[in-house]
């Protein structure tokens, strides 16, 4: 019997390159075991989705068992699992879903089959960010990272969450992975490219804020295509011809300042749509999630402009904005807790799950 | 002994099997729903055969060579499986089971060698040349992936072989052939009795993952 008030709930994550196997009860972490195969993926420059997929079969069971002596639970004790089956990579969601299932089925446990964008919002009732309370009323959500940029409105974590605007090419870490390529900087490209920005001046150049023009943003009254979405593939071609200028021209590249006015147009246009969809929305808290929660700029920028606007802004610390177990298990946790059905085992992964299905 | 054998290098298959032999089996026809299938149907083989899964000997898993998603969701399967029943886990090369299935045939027709192929995707296949043996049929060379007009030219049985009539001898009656758990456990019971099955579920990719290191940014002039 699954208890309802405090389940004790496991999660697995596997839909980009961090394995990840966390344990929760009710809203207290007990254990946030993460593999990454990232290092595999520097000399690539980006994420292969193979090897990534390969790396998760090979340390889904190391991790599983880190997860349970950290929390010092057996996996008898377990109420339910949770697993990431969409959005991400499908070869490597299918490594996690089928250990998952195979977990699920052999201790004799439910499987709840879950969003991991929603999860990127659950992780926040884990730390201090809300203070160990549920969730705030009319809250948002910001998730950029590697492989997703969106905002959110969360009415019900567990049962009704609205995806008001995300970018409509590339995610922004991505385009920090891009143009740390083009500036000759290592992968990751987000903390090379944060770095170098503060020895650099923002506003050398400005590169464009993309669907920022009248003609995607209509008004509050008449919203335009684009009013909460981003493009950020623009301004990475913007990036290439600006190193272009400088080569042709025989002159040294200023990496600084282009690293620095690149992060700003990249932060600048992620923080003003956000707080405009919160404020046109009525949202009053919003949470920060996914890897590039730890760009500093992006932080800064965030908590300048919510500030002003009155909206206050969480940001859950950094092990827990980058993909993990543990933000699976809390989701998981609120949908026990909720009530929710177990998935039917039969379930498969669904690489563009949209976030209005939290769980399947 | 009872031992559950999954196998997911083409098809999904699944089965129990004991001293009599095989004692409940499932198999997919479809090559792309690995990770839906396989819980369900092991779950639904226990259920039936009324076996809990800690009382097994063992659980054997074919290691491929398979499309890789496909094999992976098999692997991932058997070691999860195993690791919480707390039972030997085995690897068994997948192409076995098609060459354990050709033997009578190729006795029947006399044959000293063959060949068996499976689907390898992208115009190649997945292949191993065989023995005839006294009791299991004995490897020989592979497996190895590539174009089918790389292999011997020996009678081939499989999939693989009935993908490519033009070009391979496929054995009337094997063309359709892949590889299926119930082989794989017949053979891992042999192999168990002279404790000669091998643990390892490493995968056998064949291929590398096609990624490529980006080659130096070019300069504007
Ligand atoms: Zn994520």
């Amino acid at each position: 019997m699954t208890d309802q008030t405090e389940p004790l709930i496991l999660g697995i994550e596997s839909s980009c390159d961090e394995t990840g196997v966390g344990i929760v009860r009710g809203r207290q972490l007990l254990a946030n075991a993460v593999a990454s195969s990232m290092e595999e993926h520097v000399r690539f420059g980006g994420v292969i989705p193979e090897i990534a997929s390969r790396a998760h079969l090979d340390a889904f069971l190391p991790t599983l068992q880190r997860a349970l002596d950290d929390a010092g639970v057996t996996l008898k004790e377990i109420d339910a699992i949770a697993v990431t089956s969409g959005p991400g990579l499908s070869g490597a969601l299918m490594v996690g879903v089928s250990a998952a299932k195979a977990l699920a089925l052999a201790a004799g446990k439910p499987l709840y089959a879950i969003n991991h964008l929603v999860a990127h919002v659950g992780v926040g009732l884990l730390d201090e960010s809300f203070g160990g309370r549920p969730l705030p009323e009319n809250l948002g959500a910001l998730l950029v990272s590697g492989g997703h940029t969106e905002v959110l409105r969360v009415h019900n974590i567990a049962s009704d969450v609205e995806l008001l605007g995300s970018t409509i090419d590339d995610a922004a870490g991505e385009a920090y992975d891009k143009v740390a390529r083009i500036l000759g900087l290592g992968y990751p490209g987000g903390p090379a490219i944060d770095a170098l920005a503060k020895e650099g001046n923002p506003r050398a150049v400005r590169f464009p804020r993309g669907l920022t023009q009248p003609k995607y943003m209509g008004s509050a009254d008449e919203p335009g295509p684009h009013r909460y979405d981003w493009s950020f593939s623009g301004l990475k071609t913007a990036v290439a011809r600006c190193v272009e200028h400088y080569e042709a021209a025989g002159e040294d590249v200023p990496l600084a300042d282009v690293a620095a006015s690149f992060q700003e147009a990249v932060v600048d246009v992620i923080t003003a749509k956000a707080v405009l969809a919160c404020q046109e929305h009525g949202m009053t808290e919003l949470l920060l999630g996914g890897g590039v929660a730890a760009n500093s700029r992006l932080r800064e920028l965030a908590h300048e402009r919510c500030t002003a606007a009155g909206i206050t802004l969480h940001v859950p610390r950094p092990g827990l904005c980058t993909d993990n177990g543990a933000m699976v298990a809390a989701l998981g946790s609120q949908i026990v807790m909720a009530g929710g059905e177990p998935s039917d085992l039969a379930f498969g992964t669904d690489s563009s799950m949209p976030v209005t299905t939290i769980y399947q | 002994m009872l031992i559950l054998c999954l196998d997911t290098s083409a098809i999904a298959s699944a089965a129990l099997v004991n001293d009599d032999g095989v004692l409940a089996s499932f198999a997919t026809e479809d090559t792309r729903t690995h990770s839906e299938v396989l819980a369900p149907a092991v779950r639904e083989l226990l259920a039936n055969a009324g076996v809990e899964g800690t009382d097994l000997d063992g659980v054997v898993v074919g290691t491929g060579p398979g499309p890789f998603t496909g094999l992976r969701a098999g692997i991932a399967t058997a070691r999860t499986l195993a690791f919480v029943w707390n039972v030997p886990l085995y690897g068994l090369m997948s192409l076995e089971a098609v060459a354990f299935d050709a033997l009578a045939d190729a006795r029947g027709r006399n044959l000293n060698e063959y060949v068996v192929a499976t689907d390898a995707r992208r115009k190649e296949v997945y292949w191993a040349r065989y023995a005839v043996g006294d009791d299991l049929p004995h490897l020989l060379e592979g497996p190895s992936v590539e174009s089918p007009s790389g292999l011997p030219p020996l009678p081939v049985y499989g999939r693989g072989a009935g993908l490519y009539p033009d070009v391979l001898k496929a054995v009337e009656g094997f063309a359709e052939v892949q590889p299926t758990a119930s082989s794989l456990g017949l053979i891992a019971r042999e192999r168990l009795r002279n404790q000669a099955l091998s643990a390892d579920t490493t995968p056998l990719y064949l291929r590398e993952s096609d990624a490529k290191v980006p080659g130096p940014r070019k300069r504007a002039l």
